[in-house]
């Protein structure tokens, strides 16, 4: 048997010196039925300069009164990706992150330097219209807060204040949000109950359903699973993985693993400075500031 | 971000675990380097009681690594390490699988000192052996000694050694071609000296992966499958 096998090989071999094609035989017999150039080739690392920006915060500070919280921060988050600052307790990053949507106006104390540029315009103009802005980035906070109303008013209420008031316009856009935020199956059939009766989980993605009803650009994420159990943490990282596709999302986390898991690009801030800003695989494997280092691996303190 | 420690941490247990780690990895690799001096002594002596205790010993080196194997399971599944300590990690796992590996190629050494100590006929190949056997020890030790103290600088200078390792096979294969084209009683024998040899060449490449993985942990940078000059190049620049 061996010895026909070598036969046949032998026979092989003539055929494809002897064929004017040698070089697509040798391709089809000597190489592998799956094109192996596409294996080797599958450089799908993430590079930051290569993103499109789509926030641009230029030499941007805040003051609460007489404190600086954050230090003249030069940043860009990418497009459609997700980014994630973590830092130690007042390191600013949810004060960063409440500066997108100007959420800080609400606080009389809150003084601000530099510009936060969406799409070339300066959201600190003193003519931009705020409601607007916060239709355009939405936010989604630590403890679920849904309305005390049912849970169809609460993800139609974005489009009501924007009177949109037509029943078809509105059932469309609560079961378009609802799947959108993988809710829609747990409580399709009881949308007219009080939101208050559903656990941390469903609450928190009912809000992420009310958020993005009024289809924002930029969905701002603080903290959406510190007070959630581990099954509805890993249910709404996945549904941040699936709004990503849409949305350009922002997130701040404690939770070091979840911003390992759920982020493409990762911030690390301290005493309201930005200290690295990096692709998350780089920055969990091999961050190039020693003080990133040492908050990674627990060393912080 | 260079790195170097494992001690620092918040949780003090944290750091106790990944010190005995690596400590154990450094007696895997002191006994490994045991175990190649008495396959070569054993092969060059035709001592045939140290090969057989090279034989009998080889099941500690398995041991070991598969005793680490399951320390550092432990580590990712409770510690989750990040940044240098994922890369001392990895850089752990990595090295293991190639002492065991130069503790397999030290037992065929000593597979073949018991074969060639029954032979007969000339034994002018174990000038060449036993300089190669020389070389490679002390690539292995340099290792280790690098992965001890984490210092890349010594991790690439063994690295560097490694192509001679090569050529010294290279040479040896050649004198062992005349042996046998010369006279061909000397075939077996000298089969099983081209064994050793080789034995021999693959730890040195054992040695220089072990380099690779210190210089990846220290500084964070893939080396593997590069020349040397590109090598110096990526540790000389900082």
């Amino acid at each position: 048997m061996p010895q026909s096998k070598v036969e046949t090989e032998n026979e092989v071999d003539y055929a494809m010196i002897d064929s004017n094609e040698k070089n697509t035989v040798m391709e089809n017999t000597g190489g592998h039925a799956i094109d192996m150039n596409s294996l080797i080739n599958q450089e799908d690392k993430l590079i930051l300069e290569d993103e499109e920006p789509c926030i641009n915060i230029n030499d941007f500070n805040l003051y609460y009164a007489d404190v600086q919280a954050l230090k003249n921060i030069n940043l860009s988050i990418p497009k459609q990706r997700v980014s994630a600052f973590i830092g130690p307790s007042g390191c600013g990053k949810s004060t960063l992150l409440r500066c997108f949507n100007r959420m800080n106006d609400l606080i009389d104390i809150v003084r601000t330097e530099g510009s936060i540029t969406i799409h070339d315009q300066n959201i600190y103009d003193k003519n931009v219209n705020v409601a607007e802005l916060r239709r355009r980035v939405g936010m989604v906070f630590q403890k679920p807060n849904p309305f005390p109303k049912s849970m169809y008013e609460n993800v139609a209420y974005g489009l009501r204040i924007q009177g949109i008031n037509d029943r078809k316009t509105l059932d469309e856009a609560v079961e378009k949000s609802l799947r959108g935020a993988a809710l829609w199956d747990e409580v399709k059939d009881r949308l007219d109950e009080n939101a208050l009766g559903l656990s941390g989980g469903q609450a928190q993605r009912l809000v992420i359903a009310r958020a993005i009803a009024i289809e924002p650009e930029i969905l701002l994420l603080d903290e959406p699973c510190s007070a959630l159990d581990p099954i509805s943490t890993l249910k709404i990282e996945e549904l941040i993985y699936e709004l990503k596709e849409k949305y350009t999302i922002v997130i701040v986390t404690h939770n070091m693993q979840q911003a390992a898991r759920v982020s493409d690009y990762t911030a690390y801030m301290y005493l309201g400075e930005m200290i690295e800003f990096k692709d998350t695989s780089t920055l969990f494997t091999n961050p190039q500031k020693k003080m990133t280092e040492d908050y990674i691996t627990g060393r912080y303190g | 971000m260079a790195s170097s420690s494992v001690s620092g941490h918040i949780s003090k247990q944290f750091d106790q675990d990944l010190e005995d780690v690596r400590e154990n990895v450094l007696k895997m690799g002191g006994y490994v380097e045991q175990q190649l001096a008495d396959a070569l002594k054993s092969l060059i002596e035709a001592d045939i009681e140290l090969a057989e205790q090279v034989l009998k010993h080889e099941y500690n080196v398995n041991k070991m690594e598969v005793d680490i194997d399951e320390e550092v399971i432990h580590l990712l599944a409770r510690r989750q390490p990040a940044a240098g300590d994922l890369r001392l990690t990895m850089a752990v796992i990595k090295t293991i699988t190639d002492l065991e590996r130069i503790g397999d190629e030290a037992q065929k050494i000593a597979k073949m000192g018991l074969d060639l100590a029954e032979k007969q006929g000339p034994k002018a190949y174990y000038v060449g052996i036993n300089s190669m056997g020389n070389h490679v020890f002390r690539m292995v030790r340099g290792a280790l000694d690098a992965f001890a103290r984490m210092d890349t600088q010594a991790a690439f200078l063994v690295a560097k050694e490694e192509p001679e390792s090569d050529t010294q096979y290279a040479a040896i294969m050649r004198q062992l071609i005349t042996y046998m084209m010369e006279d061909p009683r000397s075939i077996s024998g000298s089969l099983d000296a081209m064994w050793t040899a080789r034995a021999l060449e693959r730890i040195g490449d054992h040695a220089r992966n072990i380099c690779e993985y210190v210089i990846y942990f220290v500084e964070g940078k893939d080396v593997r499958h590069i020349s040397i000059e590109e090598l110096e190049k990526e540790i000389s620049e900082d």
